[in-house]
């Protein structure tokens, strides 16, 4: 399973690169998405929105499901990866380099230190 | 023609080819562009398909052999409740009493029908213990809405609009949160504990001043009974929400206990589920809804009632949300669905219960030998398994149900609910006798050993069905929504 040292993690299956002092930018894991299968439509924000921890920014809808999209953090959305609309399958080909999905200018920078590392992400997807 | 094409009709179309013969006209012809000042006139004639009476008998009658139906084989499609639809019902809904009529006759005139409907409404009411019936809504997703609509309307009637919050389960069927938001609720997610049920803490966390209503399906979509209702009851009761009982599950409890005793306010059913309405095609549906005394007002209009020995159309009814269905409900599934309730009599409909919940424990029981199993309680009328064991040897759940397909069957329901990892959804229904049960869970064991010995059969099944395996990810990511014809004169 590919997990770049460099970023951090959820448990809801994000991950998160800091391009910034108060901006970072959230796309879904390797895990997510072999999980999740093909996926055939990513439904993202607009620039401009703003989002808290923890509620759904959009969601990912492969041939069998269709998964919510969580933010890590709370701050306003400052970039979409448009891409993705006519691209979906960037997230399987390319989940951390080219299938980002937003990029949030965060509220509170220290919100970074709760994030898992991939250490400790790597723990979670195991267990199960 | 190879054995698995099969031409569309408009494929089949050949110019001037009919399967009509009309007589000569015998009224002046006009020339409509001079009759009519509009530029609506059509110039070219509508593209359809010209064949002849013997090919289009060829044509449906070859498209029916292709089709599966509970009337060829085992359909354990979860929480669909695929039962056996019994001929009896066909027979009566044929009756030239009720095909007969129509829905802007004088209501005078169509005493038998409405009887019918009223009857169907009163069983329905102790059936699920709810004080007042209605039968316009056409599926349960419609009787989902109406029935948040009434709340809304109940809430607001009494001056809370600050209700906004609607709580579903992680574990509930699509629909809920769907049409919550529809409603115009905001749906709210509550937990599910290690045993598939309702975390109760987490629900106390989030039901507050603001919660409208929960949704609840019970027995869930894991097949299991919510045991912990009654306190659930009065946690949503306690901040002054509502409870809405999905009734698609129905079929586990029938005659042992009712969700107007479990303290529910509202409830839809799927009568083209538990009732008998065939469904296979995708319609149409039937899902009336039931409501407590409180919510009566505010049920759709009109609603059949009976004064003075005659029924009636009610439309006097100043607090309901409105028509929600053109003339009244699916007629005809209603009809089939009363004359299920009258064949099978209130301890026939307690039986089919029982045999439901007695099918499903057994399949689970044997499956659970080879297969992972989530939740490991007895289950009611459906289970679910998990396809983990066979996810590591590179076989997935979809796998599973494409090799079903090979051995005749209808695949279970896949990746549904959501929290269970590589689920399989199983419900038998109580029509089906041991050796069907026994025939489907060997087909089952045996999936289970090729994945071990054997994985790219299972990998690239199905192999014997007149199409291969679909390509789903293209087929959704660029779909063609439209024919376009080739000249075929
Ligand atoms: C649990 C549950 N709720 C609601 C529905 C929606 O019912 P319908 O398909 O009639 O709209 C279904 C249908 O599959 C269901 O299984």
């Amino acid at each position: 399973m590919n997990l770049p040292e460099d970023l951090r993690y959820t448990k809801e299956h994000e991950w998160i690169k800091k391009e910034s002092d108060n901006k970072v930018r959230i796309g879904i894991t390797d895990f997510a998405q072999d999980e999740l299968g093909d996926i055939v439509f990513v439904e993202l924000p607009e620039e401009g929105d703003t989002v808290e921890a923890d509620d759904s920014f959009g969601s990912v809808e492969s041939v069998k499901t269709v998964s919510e999209l969580y933010a890590p953090v709370k701050g306003t959305i400052v970039e979409i990866n448009e891409e993705l609309e006519d691209s979906p399958e960037l997230v399987n080909e390319s989940p951390y380099e080219q299938a980002w999905m937003i990029v949030v200018e965060l509220e509170d920078a220290s919100e970074w230190d709760n994030l898992l590392t991939a250490e400790e992400y790597k723990a979670i997807i195991e267990e199960d | 023609m190879a054995k698995n094409e099969f031409p569309l009709i408009f494929e089949r179309s050949k110019k001037e080819r009919t399967s009509y013969s009309l007589p000569d006209l015998d009224v002046p012809d006009i020339d409509l562009d001079a009759e009519f000042e509009t530029p609506y006139v059509r110039k070219t004639a509508p593209e359809l398909p010209e064949v002849s009476e013997l090919e289009i008998m060829r044509h449906y009658t070859g498209l029916s052999n292709r089709n599966y139906g509970v009337d060829s084989g085992f359909y354990p499609l979860g929480s669909c409740t695929m039962k056996y639809n019994p001929k009896i019902n066909e027979d009566v809904a044929r009756l030239p009493g009720f095909t007969h009529i129509h829905p802007y006759q004088d209501p005078k005139t169509v005493q038998g029908a409405l009887e019918m409907m009223y009857d169907l409404q009163t069983s329905l009411k102790e059936i699920t213990g709810m004080h007042e019936v209605s039968l316009q809504s056409a599926a349960g997703a419609q009787g989902e809405w109406a029935a948040l609509m009434m709340i809304r309307a109940f809430h607001e009637a009494n001056g809370e609009h600050h209700r906004t919050k609607v709580i579903v389960p992680d574990s509930a069927h699509g629909t809920n949160p769907a049409s919550a938001a529809v409603a115009g609720f905001d749906a709210i997610t509550v937990k599910s504990n290690e045993d598939g049920l309702v975390d109760i803490e987490d629900l106390k966390r989030v039901v507050d001043e603001n919660t409208a209503a929960l949704m609840l399906t019970n027995p869930n979509t894991l097949g299991l009974f919510e045991k912990e209702i009654m306190e659930m009851a009065e946690i949503v009761h306690g901040v002054g929400g509502k409870l809405y009982y999905d009734g698609a599950n129905l079929n586990a409890i029938m005659g042992y206990t009712r969700p107007g005793d479990m303290g529910f306010d509202a409830v839809h059913l799927n009568l083209h589920k538990t009732f008998t309405g065939p469904h296979g095609g995708g319609g149409p549906g039937s899902g009336p809804i039931g409501v407590s005394e409180e919510l009566a007002p505010f049920l759709p209009k009109p609603l059949i009632v009976k004064e003075n020995d005659e029924y009636k159309l009610e439309h006097d009814r100043p607090q309901s949300i409105g028509r929600i269905k053109a003339y009244y409900g699916n007629f005809g599934i209603n009809l089939r669905a009363y004359t299920y309730i009258r064949t099978m009599g209130a301890e026939g409909l307690k039986k089919v219960s029982e045999y439901a919940v007695l099918n499903a424990n057994y399949m689970m029981r044997r499956l659970e030998q080879i297969y992972d199993l989530p939740y490991k309680q007895h289950c009611m009328h459906e289970f679910v398994l998990s396809g983990k064991k066979q996810k590591k040897l590179g076989v997935r759940t979809l796998d599973i149900a494409k090799r079903l397909l090979d051995f005749n069957y209808h695949p279970p329901t896949i990746y549904f609910p959501l929290i269970v990892e590589e689920g399989m959804m199983i419900e038998p229904t109580e029509t089906e006798s041991k050796e069907t049960l026994d025939g489907f869970i060997d087909a089952m064991i045996n999936i289970a050993k090729e994945a071990e010995e054997d994985p790219e059969i299972v990998q690239e099944a199905p192999h014997h069905t007149i199409v291969k395996r679909m390509d789903e990810t293209t087929a959704a990511r660029k779909p063609i929504l439209r024919y376009t014809r080739e000249d075929n004169s």
